[in-house]
């Protein structure tokens, strides 16, 4: 069905082609999986399938992609919508109407479908995706998971035999993720759709795909079975992580695979675990670095947040979790004070250094000048790159060290009131409170975080080393941007930070990378929460896990206790390790270590 | 929506029972651009409030709860800007004073070098002079909210639907910088809340530019995936057309369009003979004709529920194109009625029959159906939710 003969893609001004000699035959009616970190050329691939490579984004492409016997170099991209239908990351972008109905027609109006068979086949579409009772809805107001099964419906309705789909759940939620996988493999078994398939999150598509194609970032491209490739694969999805740790061959794909041969496992591991999963850097007793009470946020008629309460402690890693509209943003948001809030209070930094109530200074963020409540609390939006505004990376932080400097805002005595005089002006304070609560932290201790003075350089390559000064931000990857976007907020020292959704994009390396991070910037004594829908992420990363739902905040407990809680947020390890309260890898390979050590 | 049993006529229609659906864009915009004629015409006040009432009352009438449905205000706030800015230039840049004028007050005149005797900033300002200058913006106000009207009343992107079919890639390039505007202004708000977690503010240079740069990016981006979507979707497919037919194309459509020009120029302009602009009119209108049809050859498409046209279709531009005709013909009542001299000042006459069209342009409203419910505002109830995954599940039998 798709065949590439010897292809080599080659963009203009690049050194080296992302794609080399490349042969792949892909058969009718297969779901095609596509592996690769970050820059390795799936987007390239799959755009070459689609005649979007080299068409519209330029560059030499050598060799022969043919589709349904099409040379995708004589045919454009639109006289190839009939065979191969294509959705990006994004739905929203590609979204050329205002309503379901009519986004559904335009593939075919442009294919001159007659009027009678469009009228039907919108029908079929509709109730295929289950989008029937939204026909009239505006795109708009259509959450994630929905758009996503608009745009995929849209592409179907020209019947193409192909569907080339470029991470289509990588902003979803697990429940909407699950709905557009639904639909996806019902395409494959039902209709015999060719599908190829890129996706990070390869824990939720592996046990449904029939071949894997895997990009190692060199060119070249291998494909095979899923299994077979997975191997080659690292790091791979926490059940071939598990898989590889227990020398269970071939690699099992899915929760199912797995448990089935883990008994022998799970009769090897101790219980209750020997180590946590997650070393946590929270230090009891400490007064909350930010303590947010009642918090209500509304948008009109519609109510986002409903009085939620949220206390974070230094050293703590939190996840905020729910699906996508439960309102973690707006409850971010309105914490650091940027965002609306139309009842209750934050109090953040500032707490009593010499521990019993002294009267620290403590201070909204709301209340407060940006520049000051920046020091407070932290924040990394949902699309880190708003913040960048410089041609490099280099001016991006010298811009954020004169913005962090004690005379860009009222933070000139911050070691000065560490004993927390009454009356004190929060921002100052925050800094030196914190680095005060961390100072029996091993190696943390020394460079805590008072009052600003690390430079924004030093932070960024610690978070991820050997991001070059020159380059443009816009040119960095999504890791590399969010990790210029956190340590220009770092710079600030804030008590707390908040990041919304970082996980968002991100290939497991970049996802292992920030775990790093966060694992540090908790021991330097930072309240960090993580707004995330990635339960394998708050697994390895969190100590304590939030979810929130319709606004409200539904649960709050240690990771440990709520991931276990429900099938739904509990990661693939504790899925296969279950009844064992197993939630990470490098969790199971530490107890393995310490029972062979015995 | 099931074809209606036998031609519902318009009395029974207007009693009540019309099935709410929208009119066709093309309608409305007829109506919009006649009323725009209309009020070139004439820098009568009485007369252009007429027209902003009008429209107000129609766009009142007949707007839907769709985002673009809601940016009438923007309209008319930008038509104060333009009188505003009108008013200001000819109070600063004073354009003399006639003896018998009523002189308001008077500025620090600012002296200007020789060879820029043209242009006198300050000096005294006279309420003749204020007052033409409000009437010249209220008429270009005016042209704003006709443009705002339509663009409320009919889905722009639907109207651009219509387009014939050799005006796609036209359609495109109009079909992407409308997606970037609404797009354009959720950025800015983005953007500019963002940067508060910077510990920046909201104004001055360097403000701007960090609002600007992602803003733009985003833009940029966004753009080019929805173009790369629309391609991959098919968008601008053509059949199979010659070099020779392409030119052809070509040749007529720029000639027709230089036609419609100076026919619209004789037209509306008042010193050209009336027959130079219609005859230029209809020879444009033909050469455009054809090589719309000619170029329509090669693109193949179909529509899917096409936007009917039926009666209050035509009511609706005939309502529109009476005041247009009224206004331009200038004949029954004393055409110097419709620009009332400000020497002496007095109060405007109103002319009774252009007053009249314009009223009948407000017909409008009642001509064309009640526009749908949806995609109307969802209330709280109907919030996003994801479809149960039961429903999906339980759809592979049915399907096949």
């Amino acid at each position: 069905m798709i065949r590439f003969d010897r292809v080599s893609v080659t963009y203009d001004g690049a050194a080296s082609p992302v794609l080399r000699d490349v042969n792949l035959d892909i058969d009718e009616g297969e779901l095609c999986l596509v592996i690769g970190h970050t820059g390795s050329g799936k987007s390239t691939l799959l755009g070459a399938v689609n005649g979007l490579v080299p068409h519209f984004t330029g560059g030499t492409l050598a060799g022969r992609v043919t589709v349904g016997g099409r040379d995708t170099a004589r045919f454009r991209p639109r006289e190839l919508a009939d065979v191969a239908g294509g959705v990006g990351q994004d739905p929203q972008a590609g979204f050329v109407t205002d309503t379901v109905e009519e986004e559904l027609a335009f593939t075919m109006e442009q294919l001159a479908v007659d009027p009678a068979a469009m009228r039907t086949r919108l029908e079929e579409t509709l109730d295929l995706f289950g989008l029937a009772g939204l026909r009239q809805r505006a795109l708009s107001a259509l959450s994630g998971g929905q758009q996503q099964r608009v745009a995929i419906g849209a592409a179907l309705t020209a019947h193409p035999r192909v569907l080339v789909l470029d991470e289509p759940t990588s902003a979803l939620d697990p429940a909407s993720a699950e709905d557009v996988l639904a639909a996806i493999t019902r395409l494959v078994h039902d209709l015999g759709v060719t599908v190829m398939l890129a996706e990070h999150r390869l824990e939720r598509v592996l046990p449904y795909a029939d071949r894997a194609v895997y990009l190692p970032g060199d060119g070249t491209v291998t494909a095979g079975d899923p299994a077979a490739v997975l191997a080659r694969a690292r790091p791979g999805p926490p059940v071939a992580e598990l898989g590889r740790l227990a020398g269970w061959e071939p690699l099992p794909l899915s929760v199912r695979d797995a448990r089935r041969r883990a008994p022998a496992l799970r009769a090897r591991l101790p219980d209750p675990p020997p180590v946590v999963h997650h070393v946590s850097r929270n230090r009891p007793g400490a007064s909350p670095a930010v303590d947010a009470r009642g918090i209500v946020v509304r948008y009109g008629s519609l109510v986002a947040v409903r009085g939620a309460s949220l206390a974070l402690y230094p050293g703590e890693v939190t996840a905020l979790m729910g699906r996508n509209g439960s309102g973690k943003s707006s409850l971010l948001w309105a914490i650091q004070g940027a965002g609306q809030r139309a009842a209750g209070t934050v109090r953040a930094g500032g707490a009593p250094a010499g521990g019993a109530g002294t009267g620290g200074a403590r201070a909204d963020p709301a209340a407060l000048a940006p520049a000051a409540a920046r020091r407070l609390v932290g924040l990394v939006p949902q699309t880190p790159a708003d913040l960048l505004y410089l041609d490099t990376v280099d001016a991006e932080l010298s811009q954020a060290d004169k913005d962090a400097r004690p005379g860009a805002g009222p933070n000139g005595a911050a070691g000065a009131r560490a004993d927390g005089e009454p009356g004190a002006e929060a921002d100052g304070a925050v800094g030196a409170a914190a680095h005060a609560r961390v100072g029996g932290v091993p190696g943390g201790a020394a460079d805590g975080v008072p009052g600003g003075s690390r430079p924004s350089r030093e932070i960024l390559d610690e978070i991820a080393p050997g991001i070059p000064p020159d380059a443009h931000p816009r040119d960095l990857s999504a890791g590399q941007q969010l990790a210029l976007v956190l340590a220009i907020q770092l710079t600030a020292a804030p008590a707390a930070i908040l990041l919304d959704e970082p996980t968002r994009g991100l290939d497991y390396q970049a996802k292992a990378g920030l775990t790093a991070a966060l694992d540090r910037l908790a021991g330097r004594g930072h309240a960090i929460v993580v707004a995330t829908h990635d339960v394998e992420f708050a697994a390895r990363s969190c100590d304590r896990v939030v979810v929130m739902a319709e606004g409200e905040i539904i649960t709050d407990g240690p990771a440990a206790a709520v991931l276990t809680a429900s099938p739904t947020f509990a990661p693939q390890v504790a899925k296969i390790l279950a009844p064992l309260p197993y939630l990470t890898v490098p969790q199971v390979a530490a107890a393995l270590g310490q029972v062979a050590a015995r | 929506m099931s074809p209606p049993a036998g031609r519902p006529g318009p009395l029974r229609a207007l009693g009540g029972r019309r099935l709410p659906r929208a009119l066709h864009p093309v309608a409305w915009w007829l109506w919009a651009i006649a009323l725009a004629t209309a009020a070139s015409r004439t820098s009568n006040p009485l007369l252009l409030l007429m027209i902003f009432a009008v429209l107000g009352f129609v766009v009142a009438m007949r707007r839907t709860e769709a985002p673009w449905a809601r940016g009438y205000r923007f309209y008319l706030l930008m038509a104060l800007t333009v009188i505003v800015i009108r008013v200001a230039f000819r109070v600063v840049f004073e354009t003399g004073v006639n003896p018998g004028d009523h002189v308001l007050f008077a500025l620090p005149r600012l002296p200007t070098p020789g060879w820029y005797s043209g242009v006198q900033i300050g000096g005294p300002v006279s309420l003749e002079a204020v007052l033409s200058a409000v009437l010249d913006g209220a008429r270009l106000a005016c042209l704003l909210c006709c443009i705002g009207a339509a663009n409320t009343l009919a889905n722009p992107k639907r109207a651009l639907r219509v387009l014939p079919g050799a005006l796609y890639e036209l359609g495109t390039a109009v079909t992407v910088a409308l997606s970037v505007a609404p797009q354009l202004v959720e950025s800015v708000q983005r953007v500019r809340r963002a940067r508060r977690l910077r510990g920046g503010g909201g104004r001055g240079p360097r403000a701007l530019r960090a609002i600007a740069v992602p803003v733009l990016h985003d833009a940029l981006e966004r753009s080019l995936r929805l173009a790369a979507a629309m391609d991959a979707r098919g968008y601008g497919r053509t059949g199979p057309a010659t070099r020779a037919s392409r030119r052809l194309t070509g040749l007529l459509m720029l000639g027709g369009l230089a036609g419609l020009c100076l026919g619209a120029y004789g037209l509306l302009g008042a010193g050209v003979p009336a027959g130079v602009g219609l005859g230029g009119f209809a020879a444009g209108a033909a050469l455009c004709l054809g090589a719309l049809v000619l170029g329509g050859r090669r693109v193949s498409r179909s529509r899917y529920r096409p936007d009917p046209w039926r009666w209050p279709e035509w009511a609706v531009v005939g309502s529109g194109a009476v005041s247009a005709i009224v206004l331009s013909l200038g004949a029954g009542y004393d055409p110097a009625a419709l620009n009332p001299s400000l020497y002496p000042l007095s109060w405007p006459a109103l002319p009774v029959l252009p007053a009249l069209a314009i009223l009948v342009a407000a017909l409008a409203a009642v001509a064309a159906p009640p526009p749908p419910a949806g995609p109307g505002r969802p209330g709280p109830e109907e919030a996003p939710v994801p479809a149960p995954q039961a429903a999906v599940a339980a759809l592979p039998g049915a399907t096949r």
